[in-house]
C-alpha cells in the first residue's frame, strides 16, 4: 500500500510548507482576536434594550451563521475591493491583497460565533452582580468592563479556545480563492510533483496532531471547572 | 442591481441562468440529505459504543471521533477523492478511478456523511449520558439485557433530549456541502460562482445564493421546532451538551 511512498517530497518542502504553516496560525491567531472583539460588540448590542441596537446585531448574527464560509469567502473577496475604491475615491484602487480580505472575512464570519459564545456567557454571570455594581454607583460601561465581562470571560475561555481551534480548521478554506495557507502550500506542492497521496495524508497528520494537542490542553484547562460542579 | 439577469439565456446548456440555480440547490439538498442519513446511522452507533462498558468497543469509536473531528473537512474531501483510490487494492482503485459514475458527488456525500457522523456521535454520547444511571440500573434490575436497555429505555430519551443540538448539527450539514464544490460538485454556492463569472452580475449571484440559504436554515428551524414541541419529554428543559 504505501510502497510507492516518496517521504523525500515531503522534506524538499518542508520550508514551503512552514511558510504555509505560518499563514494558516497567523490569520487564525488575527481573526480570532479579531472576531473576539466584534464578537464582545455584537453580543453588548444582542443584550441590549434598545431595538436599534438589538435588532440589527440578531439580524447580522443569524444571517452570517446561516451562510456557509466558502460563499462568505467569496463574498469579502467581492466586496472588500469594491469597498476600497469607494473609501479612496480611485477606481483603479488595487484594494488591500488577498490576506487582508481573507482576514475581514474570517474576523466578519467568526465574530456571529463568538457573538453568540459571549452572550451565554454573560447571561450566566449572576444579575445580582449587575445590580451590585449600578448600586455602587458604576456606570454601564465600568460594570460591564469592571464587574460583569471578567467574570464571563473566565468561564468561556475553554469554549472560546475550542471555537478557535474550529477556526484554525477552517482556515482551510481559503484554498477556495487560491491563497498559500498549510492547505494551499500542501495542495500546490502535490499538483507541482504528482504527489497527492504523500502531501495530502501529511497535511491531515499535521493538522491532527496540531488540533488534537490543543483539544487536549483544553480539556486540561476545564478540568477544574468540571470537577466543581 | 438587476435580477433579470437570471432569466438570459445561460452560457451553455440550452436553459437560462435559473436553471444553473434550480440545479445547484438540487444538488445542494441531495448531497446533504444522502449525507445526513450517514451521519446519523454511523453518529448513532459510535455514539452507543462510546457509552457501552467494554472498553474494546469504546477504544475504536472513541479514536474515530478524535481523527474524523481533529482534521479539516477540506482535508477530508482531498484525501476521499485524490488518495483512496490510490491507496486501495488496485482493481477497486482503477474502477473509481475510471468506471464510477458521478465519482466526485458519490466521495463528497460518503465524505461528509462520516465526518459529520463524529459530531453526531458526540451529540448521542451526551444525550444518553445525561440520563440518570439509575434508568439504566432499573431497566437491568428489571431483566432487560443491555442492548433492551438501550433499545426501550436510553435511546427513545436520549434522542429526545438532544434534538436542540442536532437540529444544529442538521444545519451545518446543509453549510458544509458547499465544501463539496472544491472537488467539483455543482452545488448552489458553485453554481453561485459559475454564474458570477459568467456574467459579472457578482452581487446578484451571490445574493440568490445567501437567501435560499437562510431560507434552508429558517424551514429546518421551524419543522424542528414542530418536532421538537410534540416528543418533548416532561421535565426537561430540551439542550443538553453543546
Amino acid at each position: 500500500m504505501f510502497s510507492g511512498f516518496d517521504f523525500d517530497v515531503i522534506s524538499r518542502s518542508l520550508p514551503y510548507l512552514g511558510q504555509g504553516m505560518l499563514f494558516s496560525l497567523g490569520l487564525t491567531f488575527l481573526s480570532m482576536i479579531g472576531g473576539i472583539v466584534l464578537g464582545t460588540l455584537l453580543a453588548l448590542m444582542r443584550l441590549s434594550s434598545f431595538r436599534v441596537l438589538n435588532v440589527p446585531a440578531g439580524g447580522y448574527v443569524n444571517l452570517l451563521r446561516s451562510t456557509p464560509l466558502i460563499l462568505v469567502i467569496f463574498w469579502f473577496y467581492f466586496l472588500v475591493p469594491l469597498a476600497m475604491k469607494k473609501i479612496t475615491g480611485d477606481a483603479y484602487a488595487q484594494g488591500i491583497g488577498p490576506f487582508y480580505s481573507a482576514l475581514i472575512a474570517f474576523t466578519m464570519f467568526e465574530a456571529a460565533y463568538y457573538c453568540e459564545i459571549i452572550r451565554a456567557g454573560v447571561q450566566s454571570v449572576p444579575r445580582g452582580q449587575a445590580h451590585a455594581a449600578y448600586a455602587l454607583g458604576l456606570t454601564y460601561g465600568q460594570a460591564m468592563g469592571k464587574v460583569i465581562l471578567p467574570q464571563a470571560f473566565r468561564n468561556m475561555i475553554p469554549i472560546l479556545l475550542t471555537q478557535g481551534i474550529i477556526l484554525f480548521q477552517d482556515t482551510s478554506l481559503v484554498y477556495v480563492v487560491g491563497l498559500t495557507d498549510f492547505m494551499g502550500a500542501a495542495s500546490k506542492v502535490a499538483q507541482r510533483d504528482g504527489r497527492l497521496v504523500e502531501l495530502y495524508l501529511f497535511a491531515a497528520l499535521i493538522y491532527f496532531l496540531f488540533c488534537f494537542s490543543a483539544s487536549y490542553f483544553v480539556k486540561r484547562l476545564q478540568a477544574p471547572y468540571n470537577a466543581g460542579r | 442591481m438587476d435580477f433579470s439577469v437570471f432569466f438570459q439565456p445561460a452560457f451553455s446548456g440550452g436553459g437560462i441562468y435559473l436553471d444553473w440555480v434550480v440545479s445547484g440547490i438540487k444538488w445542494t439538498l441531495l448531497v446533504s440529505i444522502l449525507a445526513w442519513i450517514i451521519a446519523f446511522t454511523v453518529g448513532s452507533i459510535l455514539g452507543v459504543l462510546r457509552t457501552t462498558p467494554l472498553a474494546i468497543l469504546r477504544a475504536p469509536a472513541t479514536v474515530y471521533v478524535e481523527v474524523f473531528r481533529n482534521v479539516p473537512l477540506l482535508v477530508q474531501m482531498f484525501i476521499w477523492y485524490f488518495v483512496l483510490p490510490e491507496i486501495v487494492p488496485q482493481g477497486m482503485g482503477d474502477w473509481m478511478k475510471t468506471r464510477m459514475s458521478m465519482p466526485e458527488f458519490w466521495n463528497g456525500v460518503l465524505c461528509l456523511g462520516f465526518y459529520t457522523a463524529s459530531r453526531v456521535a458526540e451529540q448521542v454520547r451526551s444525550g444518553i449520558q445525561s440520563i440518570p444511571q439509575g434508568q439504566t440500573y432499573a431497566g437491568l434490575a428489571m431483566g432487560l439485557t443491555r442492548p433492551q436497555v438501550y433499545r426501550y429505555v436510553l435511546l427513545p430519551m436520549g434522542y429526545r433530549i438532544i434534538i436542540p443540538p442536532l437540529t444544529s448539527e442538521f444545519l451545518t450539514i446543509f453549510k458544509n456541502s458547499s465544501v463539496a464544490l472544491t472537488i467539483g460538485v455543482l452545488e448552489l454556492t458553485a453554481q453561485a460562482r459559475q454564474i458570477s463569472e459568467y456574467t459579472f452580475r457578482t452581487f446578484e449571484a451571490f445574493t440568490v445564493a445567501t437567501v435560499v440559504y437562510v431560507l434552508i436554515t429558517l424551514t429546518v428551524t421551524v419543522a424542528m421546532r414542530v418536532l421538537e414541541k410534540n416528543v418533548r419529554v416532561p421535565g426537561y428543559i430540551g439542550s443538553a451538551g453543546r
